[in-house]
């Protein structure tokens, strides 16, 4: 069976600025990779890259095996892609995104961002939009907020409604961008917990967050970015655990300086 | 006051005049003015150069300027008649079209990067974007700034008198030069006027002061 994704050589830069530097990663199906690294180091980026709402500088990115992108002139590999917008719309479609910000739209519900995707791109009905966005909220818990409007969640309930706005389009792949670091602390629980459910019903995840204990328990795998590259992979309890090189070790200092006695 | 009373079907008509082109020029340029302001926030140059060009030329350009310009330039270029009333709504509807499409674009560009992003992560396209995710936020948002303009263009429909079109002031000029009343004349037109617009003002504090609670 493919991956679900493989990233090859993957660059990005903004103007001058070389933000991922030929990342080379592939996920495997039902897999979780939760991404650490300091605040720049291209965590996010990377993430961005994977649907593309950031389109990459140079590399190869397969979905499912399938190259996203057509090669100009068909020059063997490491040649230039050409992105079509209806290729990347359904790209888009097919991995979901939950934000660090929530981004739920405010003049819709609850009941109706969830339903917003599936009505205007996947072309479902109203009805069945609406029968399968408030089993999504019931499954993040929400189901008796349908009809309240985003101010009027909290920013953990909000996260949650987002959760199940992506999950509304059926996706192979979720991403999640530090979707726990605006939260109050006593919120973060309640996210996770239904990312975790969601590792449970075999959901292939990329997880960028600052969530060493949830990393440690979740992940099937560990990437550790450092300027760009990948500089320590592995499973949760080599990674965290045992952490072998200089950088990570500094990280996870840093994290557990404050740890409770 | 039964000479004034005389008056009042020749100010009715004054003032249709004014509420005419106020309007017609309001819906012609709101459209226009959204068309260019979203060319303005377009990322290809062949919308963003000549709307841009638009904006700036009509915006710096005095109204009256305008106004003279159709009354008594564009006629012998156009291949049509150009009367009063066209020259001026010509003139006001360009000079309103690029306040507006500058309140489209403010609007738009309010919107945080974060809304755009969550609808493109769902997959949708750009138009889908723009109608279901950003306009509806972005137009509410821009309801004061719209309400603002089209007083300020009511005001300037008062300067289609200057080239005899039949509104509110050109009437009251012929009245006061008529029966040589201008105090009592001007001071209807005047009086007129703000009984037009001040309800208007009203209306933009109160719609302000309800986004201001719904936020």
């Amino acid at each position: 069976m493919e991956d679900a994704i493989n990233i090859v050589k993957l660059h990005k830069s903004f103007g001058p600025l070389e933000v991922l530097k030929g990342i080379n990663l592939n996920v495997q199906r039902g897999e979780t990779v939760v991404i650490l690294g300091a605040s720049g180091s291209g965590k996010s980026t990377l993430l961005r890259c994977i649907n593309f709402l950031e389109i990459p500088t140079a590399g190869r990115i397969y979905l499912k095996g399938k190259l996203i992108g057509t090669p100009v002139n068909n020059e063997p590999d490491g040649g230039l892609l050409q992105y079509r917008d209806k290729e990347l719309q359904a790209v888009r479609t097919s991995v979901g995104m939950v934000f660090q910000h929530f981004n739920l739209f405010p003049h819709m519900t609850a009941l109706q961002n969830v339903m917003e995707g599936q009505v205007t791109v996947l072309k479902r009905s109203k009805a069945e939009a609406a029968e399968r966005g408030r089993n999504l909220l019931a499954k993040v818990g929400l189901a008796e907020k349908a009809d309240e409007y985003p101010a009027r969640l909290s920013g953990g309930q909000q996260q949650r409604v987002a959760i199940a706005r992506a999950l509304a389009m059926d996706p192979d792949v979720m991403l999640f961008d530090e979707v726990t670091s605006a939260l109050d602390p006593e919120l973060v629980g309640e996210v996770l917990r239904v990312m975790r459910a969601l590792r449970d019903d075999g959901m292939t995840m990329v997880i960028v967050t600052h969530e060493l204990g949830f990393a440690y328990h979740v992940a099937d795998r560990v990437i550790f970015l450092n300027q760009g590259e990948i500089y320590e992979a592995g499973p949760p309890s080599e990674v965290l655990g045992r952490p072998q090189r200089e950088k990570t070790i500094q990280f996870l200092n840093g994290h557990n300086q404050f740890r409770l006695p | 006051m039964n000479d004034l009373l005389r008056y009042v079907p020749v100010f009715a008509e004054g003032l249709w005049g004014t509420v005419r082109i106020a309007v017609v020029c309001l819906c012609a340029s709101l459209p226009l003015g959204l068309i260019i302001g979203m060319g303005r926030y377009s990322r290809s140059w062949y919308w963003a150069i000549p709307t841009r060009v638009y904006v700036e030329v009509f915006r710096n350009t005095p109204v009256l300027v305008l106004i003279m310009w159709f009354f008594f330039a564009f006629p012998t270029i156009a291949p049509f008649d150009v009367d009063a009333y066209t020259a001026a709504t010509l003139a006001l509807t360009l000079n309103s079209s690029a306040f507006f499409a500058e309140v489209f674009r403010a609007g738009i560009q309010s919107i945080g990067r974060g809304q755009w992003d969550a609808a493109r992560a769902l997959g949708m396209s750009y138009r889908w974007q723009m109608q279901r995710v950003i306009l509806p936020q972005a137009i509410k948002r821009m309801i004061p700034a719209i309400t603002n303009r089209w007083i300020e263009l009511f005001k300037l429909t008062s300067l289609a008198s200057v080239i005899a079109y039949q509104d509110l002031i050109h009437t009251a000029k012929l009245i006061s030069s008529a029966y040589f009343n201008p105090v009592q004349t001007f001071t209807i037109a005047a009086l007129i006027y703000f009984a037009m617009i001040y309800p208007m003002v009203r209306m933009l504090y109160f719609i302000e002061a309800k986004l201001k609670r719904g936020d």
